[in-house]
């Protein structure tokens, strides 16, 4: 299996007059060809700043302040935001964005928005661009005479197809999906999820899967990486993480998904809030909500170990 | 027990504005059909779902319960009040009994008032509390039955410096702070991480057993009314198509449409990853401004029968309270 994209180390930052925030703090993972790795943890972990830093696209203040980054054997760690543009950005990895209904531009028809990546990248003319753009369409499952409309005239699931034929465009080896079926309702996400599996399937592309849902995420992924205050804190095959977590984080994530088929007395909920990344608890930082929290937890951090093939996880109890 | 709301056949439309030359021309005005003849009882102390897709009437529902807008047709009847003809004063008097709790709990809050100020207002409107020292204290009293302690700490801080979830349980103290005894929760925990949520799941339950509260939770996820709700009704294009006890609806669903809501919910199996699941429906939800003939699923429906364009089906009871708007089921 070749490798698509090697993270060591990852460190992004936001430099904010009251210290750096530490969204990302020192990850590393590894993503090999047609594998679909999820990202998952609450509100703030740092998943989104994650993504955003692989494409790197952080905003001031955010900053890249160390690690390495290699996608298909080229180190992009240095690159330039030109260089990035016209060789990695949408060629290699692409994104489809949180909120699709906010991800299109309304001024333009679907078919102008779809055409421009393929003149700007492989300067085909316009009206062979449209035909491309038609056969991706298709492959999401739209009928090709949407290049015509704007996007007003779509509903919230035809907008979320268009955005992920967009991000399939330029063929590349990685999509990033963040969010992509928050603001859907049930059905069409269970639409937009198959859509998303068969494609998988169909093509030769990788995938990144962020989400705070670790249901939607069981339907998907074959690796699973849950992340928390900024750093991964178990990461492995996705059946081993469901089906036997050992990080006292996971555990208490995946019980607070409600069953739908079972009759439960209490739900799982993890007590307190997510720790201010400025100054971040010391030792491990789930520490001050973890049930099972020791003394050497809140002196020393504890490092990522092998409770199986595949299967890693930080924490002290093991 | 006995029904504390009882709604008969509710209906609200919206008028579509006419372009002037069309009301030269004559034509005649549409309406958007957001709620198209409901009814419902729920029992005192016990929770209804009202659960559907965006768009299928459920917000509007909670909106006419509390007069927030006024029905077009129907009757509501909270204990021996006649909500639907609610004036003036009698209407102040009838929102102290009934409150409302929002979806976004950033959007819900005014960003300019202080904690304090958010409780305080509800208390002002209705004139509760004759000194301040006796409202601060019914505002600690509200906090603390919220869990947000302790309350010093919290009252001068404004939403932005609280979490999604301690906003929501804010929304809560202000919605209980007024003593109601009916609680409208419009998809209190979906803008929620499912961390969080639980969380906030597990205060509306706690606030029902100690102050017998009464919930219509309004929601488009059918897994959190398994834990949360007693009854479930099961809402399409500003009809309910389904209802009855919780489980017996989740356990054994009859109409196509619930059928198909049930298997779209996200299952944590990930031994079943590669599989394409089938979900039994077609396309997406119409215009509640064109509503389909007959049975108004038919379009999408995957055993929709000829008879089915023409006859609007009504809810038959299929015993144990378990009520079902389609003559196939």
């Amino acid at each position: 299996m070749d490798e698509i994209l090697n993270i060591e180390n990852l460190k992004a930052y936001f430099f904010t007059t009251r210290g750096a925030v530490k969204a990302v703090d020192d990850v590393s993972f590894t993503i090999s060809r047609k594998q679909s790795l999820g990202l998952a943890g609450e509100s703030a972990c740092g998943k989104s700043t994650l993504a955003f830093t692989i494409l790197k696209m952080l905003q001031n203040p955010g900053k890249l302040v160390g690690g390495k980054m290699v996608v298909t054997g080229m180190d992009i760690t240095d690159f330039s935001e030109s260089k990035m543009r016209k060789e990695v950005r949408w060629k290699k990895i692409s994104m489809v964005f949180q909120g699709a209904m906010n991800a299109l531009n309304p001024v333009y028809t679907v078919g102008y928005q779809m055409a421009e990546p393929l003149m700007y990248h492989k300067g085909v003319k316009k009206e062979e661009a449209m035909e491309k753009s038609k056969d991706y369409l298709e492959l999401v499952g739209l009928s090709p005479d949407i290049l015509t409309r704007y996007p007003h005239e779509l509903s919230g699931g035809m907008k979320q197809r268009v955005v992920i034929a967009m991000a399939l465009l330029l063929t590349p080896d990685l999509v990033i999906c963040d969010e992509p079926t928050t603001a859907l309702d049930v059905v069409v996400q269970a639409q937009i999820m198959n859509l998303l599996k068969k494609l998988k399937k169909e093509l030769d592309i990788s995938t990144i899967f962020i989400t705070h849902d670790l249901s939607i995420l069981a339907e998907v992924v074959d690796r699973l990486a849950i992340m928390y205050a900024g750093k991964f804190v178990e990461i492995g095959d996705s059946i081993k993480v469901y089906r036997n977590p050992v990080h006292p984080y996971t555990q208490k994530l995946l019980g607070a998904i409600p069953k739908l088929h079972e009759d439960i007395d209490k739900l799982e909920y993890i007590p307190g809030t997510p720790p201010n990344l400025i100054h971040p608890p010391s030792g491990c930082r789930f520490h001050p909500r973890c049930p099972h929290a020791m003394d050497i937890c809140k002196k020393e951090e504890p490092r990522m170990k092998e409770v199986d093939t595949d299967h890693f996880a930080a924490c002290h109890l093991l | 027990m006995y029904p504390i709301l009882q709604v008969k056949g509710l209906k609200k439309y919206f008028p579509i504005k006419l372009s002037f030359f069309d009301s030269i021309r004559g034509k005649q005005t549409q309406y958007v059909k957001a709620v198209d003849g409901v009814d419902f009882t729920i029992d005192e102390t016990k929770t209804l779902a009202l659960v559907g897709e965006s768009g299928c009437g459920k917000t509007t529902v909670g909106k006419i319960v509390t007069r927030l807008i006024d029905p077009t047709e129907g009757s509501i009847v909270l204990k021996d009040i006649d909500v639907a003809t609610l004036r003036g004063g009698d209407l102040k008097a009838y929102r102290k009994q009934v409150q409302m709790v929002y979806q976004d709990p950033f959007a819900s809050i005014n960003p300019r008032f202080r904690i304090y100020d958010v409780l305080e207002e509800p208390l002002l409107i209705h004139g509760i509390g004759e000194s301040m020292s006796e409202r601060e204290e019914l505002i600690f009293r509200a906090l603390e039955e919220v869990k947000i302690t302790p309350p010093e700490d919290y009252i001068h801080r404004y939403p932005h410096m609280l979490s999604g979830g301690q906003r929501q349980r804010v929304s809560f103290a202000r919605a209980t702070i007024l003593g109601p005894s009916f609680i409208i929760a419009d998809e209190p925990v979906s803008m929620l991480d499912v961390s969080i949520r639980a969380e906030v799941l597990e205060l509306m339950r706690d606030l029902q057993r100690k102050k017998g509260l009464t919930y219509l939770y309004i929601t488009h996820d059918i897994s959190t009314s398994r834990f949360f709700a007693q009854d479930i009704a099961v809402m399409y294009l500003g009809k309910i198509v389904e209802m009855g006890p919780v489980k017996e609806v989740v356990d054994n669903p009859l109409h196509p449409y619930t059928k198909a809501l049930l298997s779209a919910v996200p299952e944590p199996v990930p031994e079943r990853r590669d599989m394409i699941k089938e979900i039994p429906i077609k396309g997406e939800i119409p215009s509640a401004a064109d509503i389909p003939s007959g049975c108004r699923f038919h379009p999408r429906c995957v055993v929709a029968k000829d008879a089915c364009k023409h006859d609007e089906p009504e809810l038959i009871n299929k015993g144990n309270g378990h009520f079902v708007a389609c003559p196939y089921a």
